[in-house]
């Protein structure tokens, strides 16, 4: 015992001068040597706001959707609960809110957001992450579907690169809808970020880390998505979440056909070939576009006198109200879709087209004295054994009435614009007086189409 | 380090070490009054990996295959999934570091190929501080090891010629590693073993010191300057059987009954790099 104690003593001298020795050189330190920089701390909600850190909720959400719930908390005297309402609630369909800091805050020395979360029912938030700030969103990160539990649990979001994040706003964010139709209600807290040290193997990607080759119109723009980063926490599972593209750096193997900016954004200057890659801190990254481009035609311009169509969608006629392009029909949509204009033509481009569906019902259609439908279509998918597109039209009459043509790969071309007719007497809709719907659906076998030249006539 | 004679005591200084020292006291007691701490500082042997290549054949051999044809049996006693080979694909000296990669690929009827090496009639020994320098591969599947069995296993078949497990992790365990004892009457599932959980860090992304210092009578484990178990006769159910030559073998296993198959998110090729092996009496 005695010699422990000696050792003992050897250590407490050695601790008190340590001590001794950095309280002795912070009076050293000059002002100056301090450089200018922001709050590092680290709460985002522990048993209240942090300091600055106020709620704004999404514009169409509902707003009362968070509360501070002094009953339920994890930890101290309160938590973060969060109301998701039912469908069909008049106050909003989802619950949604970013968590912002009036002043930017350092976030260099953290590795993760974390938090403790437990739910009413076993709930999937659709959208949680941090650095939504409703400005640039600049740095924003986003895990996709976290999977509650009915008991508290310790989530980890981690930070893509720190070192980055000097000045952020963000702190929190989140968008989550009814499940299965049903409201429900989940806490958070302890909410803050961490230095935890035991996340690794950084493993970022564009494109999702696919190496895809895509044609592109010359003078037309692509957006390079798909930026994850995944990586491995202590528990051995592998966590992927959504980074912005300001983590990556875009390069483009050839500027003469196509540029990138710093947003992932691939403009389309000439015919040939560009390779899309990225560097995320210098080190490449898996994921790459390879872009063949090619000159663009416009569609042929339709030759039937005016008096005798009734148009949807074209340059070349006054055409009729339409309710929107693509309804973005959920659950089981995938399509998005943009319009773009192309040596003064404008045409609507779908891209990752499985179906899609435009609308017009203000006032529907009546298409009774005309004959055929007309649609120009091009591709720029190959066309397989199993590439197909239908077509449906849907009247409105009590009851509705729809039907439809398919365009199957005997028809089908790629790069080239394929002007389909559909006869409308033998398609076999009980009606054509109000027609409020035409549905495109490739089932998904032909995924990026421009559409111009919709149209009736005889 | 001996501090005695940086200091300068000053009468506030000693107030502050009283304080201290009342601190550290309390803390301290966490500590086992009992350990046996002896220094084996005389370097014995050693393998930097300096030279590239094959592993230095004076000191490392091999071993090949699956088991099958070993008394361990096919899978080496664990239902392990990787066929060991000899080849610079699964062990190689490069850039000061050992390689062993663990690669997906058919193999001699294996799925998967990697390596195990040994100082099996090479170096042999009892006693000393063994200790290496490992940053460990990871993925769901993985068994990196740092080992030793007794050089008498021939005679005095396993577990009786005794196993002293100085690392092993599974892959899907960034933060843990075990280390163990086998012998007659406590091996396999009844190995004694603690596991050790590294704070705010992990084992696959750095390099850390794995080693036993091991005398008589006990074996003290140890990762990096952290000392973390202590194993005495006392402490296993069964006969004491470490006082006799060990072989060191350093490899990476691909699933078994330890850790499980890879999975889907498990990523090929795997490396462990060691840095050094280095053996003190």
């Amino acid at each position: 015992m005695k010699n422990l104690k000696f050792i003992y003593l050897k250590i407490t001298l050695l601790s008190g001068l340590i001590l001794w020795t950095f309280m002795g050189c912070e009076r050293d330190l000059s002002e100056d040597a301090k450089p200018a920089s922001f709050s590092n701390n680290p709460e985002v909600y522990i048993d209240g706001f942090s300091s600055g850190l106020d709620y704004f909720p999404f514009a169409n959400s509902f707003f009362e959707a968070f509360t501070v719930d002094e009953e339920v908390s994890y930890s101290g005297s309160s938590a973060m609960r969060f109301d998701v309402p039912n469908v069909g609630d008049s106050r909003g369909p989802y619950a949604g809110a970013i968590f912002r800091t009036e002043t930017g805050r350092d976030l260099s020395g953290y590795d993760a957001l974390t938090f403790w979360a437990k739910a009413t029912y076993p709930g999937t938030i659709d959208q949680i992450g941090f650095g939504q700030d409703f400005e640039e969103n600049k740095h924003i990160v986003t895990m996709r579907n976290l999977r509650l539990t009915t008991n508290w649990v310790k989530y980890t979001i981690p930070l893509p690169d720190a070192a980055k994040l000097t000045n952020e706003r963000g702190m929190f964010w989140y968008a989550e809808g009814p499940e299965n139709g049903n409201g429900y209600t989940f806490w958070i807290d302890e909410l803050k970020f961490e230095k935890l040290g035991t996340i690794g193997q950084y493993r970022p990607a564009i494109l999702n880390g696919v190496d895809r080759t895509l044609t592109g119109f010359v003078n037309s723009e692509i957006t390079i998505d798909g930026l994850i980063q995944t990586v491995n926490l202590a528990s051995g599972v592998n966590k992927t979440v959504e980074i912005a593209p300001a983590y990556f750096e875009f390069s483009s193997s050839n500027a003469t056909v196509a540029t990138v900016n710093s947003n992932g954004l691939v403009s389309v200057h000439a015919e040939g070939t560009a390779e899309i890659t990225a560097t995320f801190n210098g080190v490449p990254v898996p994921g790459s576009l390879s872009l063949e481009a090619i000159p663009f035609s416009s569609a042929p311009e339709p030759s039937y006198p005016s008096n005798e169509v009734i148009s949807i969608y074209s340059d070349s006629y006054n055409s009729v109200n339409v309710d929107y392009f693509n309804g973005y029909w959920q659950p089981y949509q995938t399509t998005e879709s943009t319009e773009i204009v192309v040596n003064n033509n404008a045409m609507i481009n779908y891209s990752n087209l499985n179906f899609v569906g435009i609308q017009f019902t203000n006032p529907t259609v009546n298409a009774d004295s005309m004959r055929y439908m007309h649609i120009d279509i091009y591709t720029t998918s190959p066309i397989r054994p199993e590439s197909v597109m239908y077509i449906d039209l849907i009247d409105f009459n009590d009851p509705n009435s729809r039907a439809g043509a398919v365009f199957n790969s005997t028809i089908l071309v790629s790069q080239q614009w394929m002007g389909l007719e559909i006869d409308l007497q033998t398609l076999g809709l009980a009606n054509r007086d109000k027609l409020a719907q035409i549905v495109l659906n490739s089932a998904a076998t032909l995924d990026n189409i421009y559409v111009d030249n919709i149209f009736f006539h005889n | 380090m001996n501090i005695n004679n940086k200091l300068k005591v000053t009468g506030k200084l000693v107030f502050r070490m009283l304080v201290v020292s009342i601190l550290l006291i309390s803390v301290g007691c966490s500590v086992d009054e009992n350990q046996t701490v002896i220094n084996f500082k005389n370097l014995v042997k050693a393998d930097e990996f300096s030279v590239d290549g094959a592993p230095d054949n004076s000191m490392w051999g091999y071993d090949i295959g699956t088991g099958d044809d070993t008394p361990s049996g096919s899978g080496w006693g664990n239902n392990e999934l990787q066929y060991y080979t000899d080849r610079l694909d699964n062990v190689k000296v490069e850039d000061g570091m050992l390689h062993i990669i663990a690669r997906k690929e058919g193999y001699m009827g294996a799925g998967y190929t990697s390596g195990r090496i040994i100082t099996r009639g090479k170096f042999e020994k009892a006693y000393g501080r063994f200790e290496a320098k490992i940053q460990l591969p990871w993925g769901q599947g993985l068994w990196p090891a740092f080992w030793m069995l007794g050089a008498n296993c021939d005679e005095s078949p396993w577990p009786a010629c005794g196993e002293i497990d100085i690392m092993e992790n599974r892959g899907q365990e960034p933060t843990l590693i075990n280390g163990s004892v086998h012998g007659p009457g406590y091996s396999a599932g009844e190995a004694i073993t603690k596991s050790y959980e590294i704070m705010g860090d992990r084992f696959d992304t750095g390099f850390h010191v794995f080693g036993i210092e091991w005398g008589p009578k006990y074996i003290n484990y140890y990762v990096d300057d952290v000392l973390y178990n202590q194993i005495t006769p006392d402490k296993i159910n069964g006969e004491w059987v470490f006082d006799h030559p060990f072989y060191i073998i350093l490899n990476v296993a691909v699933g078994g009954n330890y850790v499980g198959a890879p999975n889907a998110e498990t990523i090929f090729p795997q490396t462990m790099l060691v840095d050094y092996v280095r053996i003190y009496e």
